[in-house]
């Protein structure tokens, strides 16, 4: 094509270095974070504000403490419970409302959707659906965390976006032959909009994975039933509030190193799989960006 | 029967009754509409409940008697709301936060889109994106974990602070309420620049490749390109997002605040969701939160409507 300027050639010579530099700031914090839990509580905290690029005198046992702590080993198995059966749960229900909304010709279908679309922007707010929830006898419930939010309108439109690209006459030709509206839905729409499932399974998995605010309204009763993220706020947020950053007893000695073996703990087994989902993610951002 | 026949005519379709249509319908599309009835319900009882609930903010509300029980008051929770001098501060806060957030992030994922995109190896911008994204991946709890470890008086954001300005801090630069907006939007934009510039890069790579080349032609540089060539193809986006982003202009992620916030930056770092969430969940004095909610609510809903509005009268891109 053209031949480069001299000025080009500089630009593009700063551009991956700034790239470089951006990588090293997302990264870095991850990396201190996972030294910092290898080392010696004691060290850590003789090392201070400084930057780690090795374990300070090696040691696993944070590791230890953090699975002996019986709340984050509960709050996994809960977590796993919580986003299998959360995202099957609203997987199918976005796809039960997504099938028929995405059908021409139903008379309802117009003002139905009109309907949905105004709860994105308007809601009850925060009480009245903390009461209803309560009233419904879904708090001190894992199932609590899972139905009062079943359906994320955002993703439903991601869905019925993939099931209008699913050509009429297929659904149409399976009619014909007999087959029932829930057959058609399961056995050609959900392997034909395969990637619309994929993506919208990733994001309510990860929303799971992530929640914690209802866990924290709705769960007051037993901490056993809480959720990893519930967990680590415990540990991670609300234990730095009462313990006094002077105070230096063996106890909060290890408390320091606790703290980042915990969040590599919470954070390793998104980060495995992040790699092989990437792009489903992206792709979910362009579906939507485009429907809106 | 013939006159039924005639009904598929078009123009004998408008005499039909709409009801009549309706039945009809409802009765041809059984099937399908009793698998909307699922989520219908689901919406109807987890969307428009709590909207019906809502009206507890002109109630003195009692949880025994319930919304059909409970004395009407009027405006008074209203009232009680605006005169509370944590209203005006709150509301403040809730709009420092968000308005430093458009200033300061909004820009940042176009620019490093553009950027992205002056990079000519796609192998890098592929390493680049997957590493950059990896924050977005992060649970808020665990990032907030990390703000408040590496901010505390040792923590190594601190340090790096304090050898830079030469200011010894003794204590959490979470405890100083001046800087809680800039931890606030700064941590935002380490956890997402790169993820929200993906739509950007998207709409950058749809430009079509005849318009550089007729601007190379008539000797515009890269610089020049860019400027008159790449930008005005994803202005829609930007608008779409932009309108996106002032709608939610009152509303601060209050699960951040929640997780940021403690007594000593509260001055700075109470929202108006926190301040809904502090008087519902923790004081349980359920119709000022209520009253409190409604409010944010509505002032919400004016906003989207007002900027797609604008949006629509000023340029071509809007929402509906």
């Amino acid at each position: 094509m053209w031949k480069k300027s001299k000025s080009r050639r500089i630009f593009e010579v700063f551009n991956v270095l700034f790239m470089f530099f951006m990588m090293f700031i997302m990264l870095y914090p991850l990396i201190f974070v996972l030294n910092a839990s290898f080392s010696d509580s004691n060290a850590l905290i003789r090392n201070g504000g400084a930057p780690l690029w090795l374990p300070l005198e090696p040691t696993a046992n944070a590791y230890v403490m953090t699975f002996k702590n019986p709340l984050i080993v509960s709050g996994y198995l809960n977590t796993i419970f919580i986003v299998i059966a959360g995202t099957l749960v609203s997987v199918i229900m976005s796809a039960m409302c997504a099938y028929p909304l995405s059908k021409r010709g139903l008379m309802l279908n117009g003002i139905i959707t009109k309907l949905i679309m105004f709860t994105m922007m308007f809601g009850g707010g925060l009480i009245p659906f903390y009461l209803l929830v309560k009233n419904l006898g879904l708090t001190d419930n894992l199932w609590g965390l899972i139905i009062p939010t079943a359906i994320s309108t955002y993703n439903m439109i991601v869905l019925r976006t993939g099931f209008a690209a699913v050509p009429e006459s297929l659904s149409e030709s399976a009619l014909i032959d007999g087959a029932g509206h829930m057959t058609i839905l399961f056995k050609i729409m959900i392997p034909l909009a395969k990637a619309s499932f994929a993506v919208i399974a990733l994001y309510y998995g990860v929303a799971y994975w992530n929640s914690w605010f209802h866990a924290s309204i709705f769960l007051q009763r037993d901490s056993k039933q809480w959720p990893l993220q519930l967990v680590l706020r415990q540990i991670l947020i609300m234990n730095d509030v009462q313990t006094g950053e002077t105070a230096i007893d063996q106890q909060q000695n290890i408390a320091e190193s606790i703290k980042y073996a915990v969040i590599v703990v919470a954070t390793v087994p998104i980060l495995c799989v992040y790699p092989f989902i990437q792009k489903y993610f992206t792709k979910g951002v362009m579906v939507g960006a485009v429907k809106g | 029967m013939a006159k039924q026949n005639a009904v598929t005519k078009k123009s004998d379709v408008k005499k039909v009754g709409y009801f009549a249509r309706l039945r009809h319908d409802l009765a041809i599309n059984k099937s399908l509409y009793l698998i909307l009835l699922v989520p219908v319900l689901w919406y109807a009882i987890f969307a428009y409940g709590p909207m019906y609930g809502a009206l507890m903010a002109f109630q003195k509300f009692n949880a025994r008697l319930g919304i059909g029980g409970s004395p009407w008051v009027g405006f008074d929770n209203f009232v009680r709301f605006f005169s509370d001098p944590y209203f005006t501060r709150d509301l403040i806060n809730t709009l420092r936060i968000s308005i430093a957030s458009v200033v300061f992030y909004f820009p940042m994922p176009i620019i490093f889109a553009l950027l992205i995109n002056e990079i000519d190896s796609r192998r890098f911008v592929k390493v680049v994106q997957t590493i950059t994204y990896i924050p977005h991946f992060i649970s808020l709890v665990v990032v907030c974990g990390m703000i408040k470890t590496f901010v505390a008086s040792d923590g190594i954001i601190t340090t790096l602070v304090s050898s830079i300005t030469g200011i010894e801090f003794k204590e959490s630069l979470l405890n100083n309420a001046n800087l809680f907006t800039t931890i606030f939007v700064g941590s935002d934009i380490w956890q997402n620049i790169a993820w929200s510039s993906i739509i950007y890069i998207a709409a950058i790579m749809g430009v079509e490749q005849q318009l550089y080349e007729a601007a190379a032609i008539d000797g515009a540089g890269r610089l020049r390109q860019v400027w008159y060539v790449t930008l005005p193809s994803i202005l829609p986006t930007i608008i779409t997002m932009l309108i996106l982003r002032m709608g939610s202009i009152f509303s601060v992620n209050n699960e951040k605040i929640l997780l940021l916030i403690n007594q000593l930056n509260a001055e700075q770092g109470e929202t108006l969701s926190y301040y809904i969430y502090k008087k519902g969940i923790t004081n349980a004095d359920y119709s000022l939160s209520s009253a409190a909610g409604l409010f944010n609510s509505v002032i919400n809903l004016v906003f989207v409507v007002a900027t797609n509005y604008i949006s629509k009268k000023c340029s071509d891109t809007y929402l509906w």
